[in-house]
């Protein structure tokens, strides 16, 4: 007896909880809508970057294809041409390819290139109907000519695409932290530089 | 107004039950539809969810896509199925479910008790046709050809006739009290005191047996998803499911309409706040018994099969019987 009355509390316990839940604040972001807040240092879709003057930073040297663990990455380089300087050094990328689904988003390419060329943006909105749409060529993974530098990978702000290349239309509605001090990544990667920043 | 009653008054019996039929028909579907999304909020609530929110403002479109869902996706008939009564079941749930609203009163007024048909033997009506619900579910279950379906009809044939006692023995000690079977006569005689208050133990059985007859959890033993898939509905698709489910929240209307009716005073209004019209407090009481339902559903886990059946037989049964004994001797000695 004393036991059923026990049962009869911890129903009436149970729905008191249940209850008190229907007016609590509901975790749910609603994605298409509304974006989850990435981390900083999130790592997304990969970017190429340009110069102040339009000219591609990438020198061709294939060193994140040879950091990358993933094997995603592919290059072939070309000599620059007095006619045609499509870099600034003595080489430039002819192809590059990023195949996206095999990428692991580690950002050792972004740490390899000795030029800031490769970036991640927190872009991550990539689905497709094709396996063959995720090989990112040049073509979309470069900065457009007209959208400016592209961002440095310590000068993002807090997880927002800060141009509208073509990978994908952005349409975030989420609060934009603004500005978050380098991470120590940015520092590093500031001190590595080659002589070769603007 | 006036004229349009008095030519309703004139036109003939038929057609008066035809057109009432017809609305009650709608409102019945209406309410189905929005009591299916409001406990689909409630539970997401008390999950922490928002609930569905993507089909118009507030999700408030989502019963109309739901709807078009059902209708649009394949009606599959299994190969071992016993066609005929597969195909007839869905609909005898239905009708079973929607012909007990034709004399449930919402609300009175000098010329009688707003209802299709005012039946002086309403509750016994109530209970031959909820009893025939049943048959819907065990001979869909049975005419599947298929075992988890087989499962499910036989526990509810068990679990329905087992708690149909003590929820009969529990409007026993109503009509006691009332000294009538007439639905609209036991609400006038609760209009001072509440039968939930003087029949409290009967309240409480009924609550506890009309949860198990509407199959809802944690009694919803017959369509156990660990245990047996979807129970009785496993083989059905399509809008034949959707009539089965139909059914199951228009019985669990019905339900909170009886136990409004018999238990909360109907549309009396509670401490004489006679301003808000009957029919409101009449809705708001089934609004009440809907979400408690809807509230148990998120908050406790299904039974095991064999304590079902020891609380039904073992516990319910005997309280209610009690209950029946001592409500008569309290009569017979006061009144």
């Amino acid at each position: 007896m004393r036991k059923n009355l026990y049962n009869v509390g911890a129903i009436l316990k149970g729905l008191s909880i249940t209850f008190a839940f229907m007016f609590k604040k509901k975790p749910t972001i609603e994605y298409p809508s509304v974006k989850k807040q990435h981390a900083p240092r999130f790592h997304g879709l990969h970017e190429l970057r340009r110069y102040a003057d339009g000219k591609e930073r990438c020198i061709g040297c294939e060193l994140c294809s040879s950091a990358c663990p993933a094997n995603a990455i592919t290059v072939i380089g070309a000599e620059n041409t007095p006619e045609d300087r499509t870099s600034p050094g003595e080489r430039h990328a002819a192809r590059y390819e990023i195949d996206e689904l095999r990428c692991i988003f580690c950002g050792m390419c972004e740490e390899a290139c000795p030029t800031d060329a490769i970036v991640l943006t927190p872009r991550f909105e990539m689905a497709d109907y094709r396996r063959g749409s995720f090989i990112y060529a040049k073509d979309r993974l470069l900065v457009p000519p007209g959208a400016g530098l592209g961002p440095a990978p310590d000068e993002r702000p807090n997880g927002i695409p800060s141009d509208l290349g073509r990978v994908a239309e952005v349409k975030s509605t989420m609060d934009i932290a603004q500005g978050y001090s380098a991470t120590n990544r940015g520092e590093t990667l500031k001190t590595q530089r080659k002589g070769l920043a603007p | 107004m006036q004229g349009a009653i008095d030519t309703l008054n004139a036109a003939p019996l038929w057609l008066v039950v035809l057109i009432k039929s017809a609305v009650l028909l709608l409102v019945v579907v209406t309410t189905f539809a929005y009591a299916m999304l409001f406990e689909r909020k409630v539970m997401g609530w008390m999950q922490l969810r928002p609930g569905p929110n993507r089909v118009g403002p507030w999700g408030l479109m989502q019963p109309a896509a739901d709807a078009a869902k059902l209708i649009l996706k394949e009606d599959l008939t299994p190969k071992t199925a016993d066609r005929l009564i597969y195909r007839l079941a869905p609909f005898i749930s239905l009708l079973t479910a929607f012909s007990v609203y034709a004399i449930i009163p919402f609300g009175a007024s000098a010329s009688g008790p707003w209802a299709i048909g005012n039946v002086n033997a309403g509750i016994l009506f109530l209970l031959a046709i909820t009893s025939l619900g049943v048959y819907g579910i065990s001979l869909g279950g049975w005419a599947s050809g298929s075992k988890y379906p087989l499962l499910g009809s036989v526990r509810s044939t068990a679990q329905m006739i087992s708690y149909e006692l003590s929820m009969s023995l529990s409007f026993v000690g109503v009509l006691i009290i009332a000294g009538t079977t007439s639905l609209d006569g036991i609400v006038n005689a609760q209009l001072h005191w509440w039968f939930f208050i003087t029949q409290c133990v009967g309240f409480v059985i009924y609550v506890i047996t009309a949860v198990a007859e509407t199959n809802r959890a944690p009694f919803d033993l017959v369509e156990a998803e660990t245990e047996l898939v979807a129970g009785f509905h496993t083989e059905y698709s399509g809008l034949r499911f959707g009539l089965f489910f139909i059914a199951e929240y228009v019985n669990m209307l019905t339900v909170s309409c009886i136990a409004t009716l018999l238990f909360l005073g109907g549309w009396n209004a509670p401490f004489g706040m006679t301003v808000v019209p009957g029919i409101v407090w009449f809705l708001i009481k089934v609004a009440t018994f809907m979400f408690f339902y809807i509230w148990l559903r998120s908050t406790l886990p299904r039974m095991r099969y064999d304590r079902l059946m020891a609380f039904g037989w073992k516990v319910l049964l005997p309280v209610a019987t009690l209950n029946v004994i001592a409500t008569a001797i309290y009569v017979a000695f006061k009144g």
